[in-house]
């Protein structure tokens, strides 16, 4: 075989094609096709979003006024100029989300300290982040359920019943889990070396995180306290039967022991009711909720793009 | 003292458990097992089953997996791929996850006044041409089980979607460059290597949107139709058990309350089978390089 022959089969190989890519061969044509799905995936998967949010800010935003934004919602009826307003939902929604904060912070925080401070590796914590994983698992209308059964029933707090301070309890049983993990993988993140620093040169453990790990691990803290607020603040179902809905402001502390109304339960309520004017509250209190939802969300994504780690 | 805190969690998960199972515990020795497959639910005769809600919450979530899981693992290759620039990508994984953002009664809202006016007409076809089918054998005439599907699509779509992202993102690039190596296309690779190599995550992710379908309430208890009689059909009105928990138990007592809590029970029972077996499968499942 000589290399003129070789070069021959190769020039007949060039002249026949089959070394230049062939569109329409089955192989091309299915690299294609599968190209084309996934594109209609992706195309589909944002539409709900669009309409969703184009929905809720056509229908709601049109009749947001400020009359709407503080005025007591009135009883559900057919006339579209008295229907009230939103108002001491918003303040109910803030109220409860407080609650929940205020409760789940210092123990999401604290729980997260113990995973990652003092028993990294241990079976206890082992168990810990397989509960809290459980526990993000947890539907959130068990929590209502749970919250029902050992508040509400045996009024326990006070004597009171259906409340917002139960409402908050249900709600900070759903934003502990968030906090958790976050502070857990906020501290794992801080070098060693500066643990190691803190302890060489005398520092006790308690001063070294509070002083050293904790600061540093302070905005992805937040960024999970932000989140755990947002996903309580849109929650519905612990609300409707711990803290019901209630159509007025609330005066005094003492009413934080009485039905308290939020935007979700306001949505959820009116949604259902056959009047024309309930609906657009409805619509309007979407409007409300989303924006605020986002902002956090936003938010959130503002502490973690501004964290880019410190170069220790 | 910290130790205390974390002990918190696993207190409460317990005290979950107990409290339910305390609570429905004079209907579990009044009904037994028979409470899962008898479907009556009436308060004056005090006899209650759950078939029918249990039924609705099995076919609800497995069937909008079956939509979401394709849809979702689909987009997740489109974003992990280089279709497109990634701005364009990084868009459309962002409006996903702020899809995740929404709350639930907001989507309840939509389904109710936008989705289901827009879906009923093409849901009357399939009545009109598969109607043999006992699936779709009766009309559509307003709230029912197949557009608590959708909405639960909806739902679930970001959980699968990001999921699935971060763990093809997580495949090392060596394999994907091994495989185009070898002569193989870029859908052989993500078929044959990378999805793979990422299955651990992804099984996790569909496990995760799964345990989130069965206990998700509000959405779905807006627009189910809300029925305790059964029907195979899914254009007819139905039950889940989240959605007959946030119906009836603002207004009910004695056996009742006890029905609902064990329900209550058996739902929580579910998701947390899927939410260990999703925790199993990710380690099992998970490809060591």
């Amino acid at each position: 075989m000589g290399c003129k022959e070789t070069k021959s089969k190769v020039l007949d190989m060039y002249n026949n094609h089959s070394l230049i890519v062939n569109p329409n061969s089955k192989r091309n044509l299915l690299e294609k096709i599968f190209t084309l799905l996934s594109i209609i995936c992706a195309i589909v998967a944002i539409i709900p979003l669009m309409l969703v949010i184009s929905f809720v800010l056509i229908k709601g935003g049109s009749y947001i006024s400020l009359d709407l934004l503080i005025l007591e919602p009135e009883p559900p009826g057919d006339d579209l100029l008295s229907a009230g307003g939103i108002g001491p939902a918003i303040v109910g929604t803030l109220i409860m989300s407080l609650i929940a904060a205020i409760i789940s912070i210092p123990i999401g925080v604290g729980g997260g300290i113990f995973l990652s401070e003092f028993s990294k590796n241990g079976n206890f914590a082992k168990f810990i982040r397989f509960g809290t994983n459980v526990l993000a698992g947890v539907p959130s209308i068990i929590a209502g359920v749970f919250i029902y059964a050992i508040i509400v029933s045996t009024k326990i707090i006070f004597g009171s019943m259906f409340s917002a301070i139960a409402g908050g309890m249900a709600l900070s049983i759903l934003m502990l889990p968030t906090i958790i993990k976050t502070t857990d993988e906020g501290l794992k993140l801080v070098p060693d070396d500066l643990r190691k620093g803190a302890l060489g040169v005398g520092a006790s453990k308690f001063t070294m995180i509070t002083n050293i790990t904790l600061p540093i691990a302070f905005r992805s803290i937040s960024t999970g306290v932000v989140l755990g607020i947002a996903r309580a603040a849109g929650e519905t179902a612990p609300l409707i039967f711990t803290a019901l809905f209630s159509r007025y402001y609330i005066t005094g502390l003492e009413d934080l022991f009485y039905e308290m109304s939020s935007l979700s339960v306001l949505i959820y309520n009116f949604a259902l009711e056959p009047y024309e004017a309930q609906n657009q509250l409805a619509w309007s209190a979407s409007f409300v909720l989303i924006i605020i939802l986002l902002g956090m969300n936003i938010l959130s994504r503002w502490i973690t793009s501004s964290t880019t780690e410190k170069n220790f | 003292m910290v130790l205390a805190l974390a002990s918190v969690v696993a207190l409460i998960l317990l005290s979950i458990f107990v409290v339910i199972f305390f609570e429905s515990r004079e209907s579990i020795s009044r009904y037994g097992l028979n409470f899962l497959i008898t479907s009556a639910w009436n308060p004056v005769t005090d006899e209650y089953g759950a078939f029918t809600a249990i039924y609705g919450t099995l076919l609800t979530s497995f069937a909008s997996l079956l939509i979401a899981v394709p849809l979702g693992v689909g987009t997740a290759i489109f974003i992990t791929e280089d279709f497109v620039n990634k701005k364009i990508r990084n868009f459309i994984s962002v409006m996903v996850e702020l899809l995740a953002a929404i709350p639930s009664v907001v989507l309840g809202l939509w389904a109710i006044f936008i989705l289901e006016p827009f879906l009923r007409p093409i849901f009357q076809l399939i009545h009109k041409f598969l109607g043999w089918i006992p699936f779709f054998s009766t009309s559509p005439i307003g709230p029912g089980i197949a557009p608590a599907i959708i909405i639960l699509v909806v739902m679930i779509l970001p959980i699968i979607t990001s999921i699935s992202k971060d763990s093809l993102n997580q495949v090392p690039q060596r394999l994907r460059q091994a495989s185009y190596g070898i002569g193989a296309t870029r859908w052989t690779t993500i078929f044959n290597v990378i999805i793979p190599a990422a299955i651990s995550g992804i099984t996790g992710g569909v496990l995760l949107a799964l345990g989130r379908a069965m206990g998700e309430t509000m959405a779905v208890t807006m627009i189910i139709g809300n029925s305790n009689s059964f029907s195979w059909s899914i254009f007819s009105p139905g039950y889940t058990i989240s959605a007959m928990l946030a119906n009836q138990f603002g207004e009910a007592d004695g056996t009742q309350v006890s029905s609902l809590m064990y329900a209550a029970l058996i739902l929580m029972i579910l998701s947390l089978l899927v939410n260990i077996f999703a925790q199993w499968a990710v380690k099992k499942l998970s490809l060591k390089y």
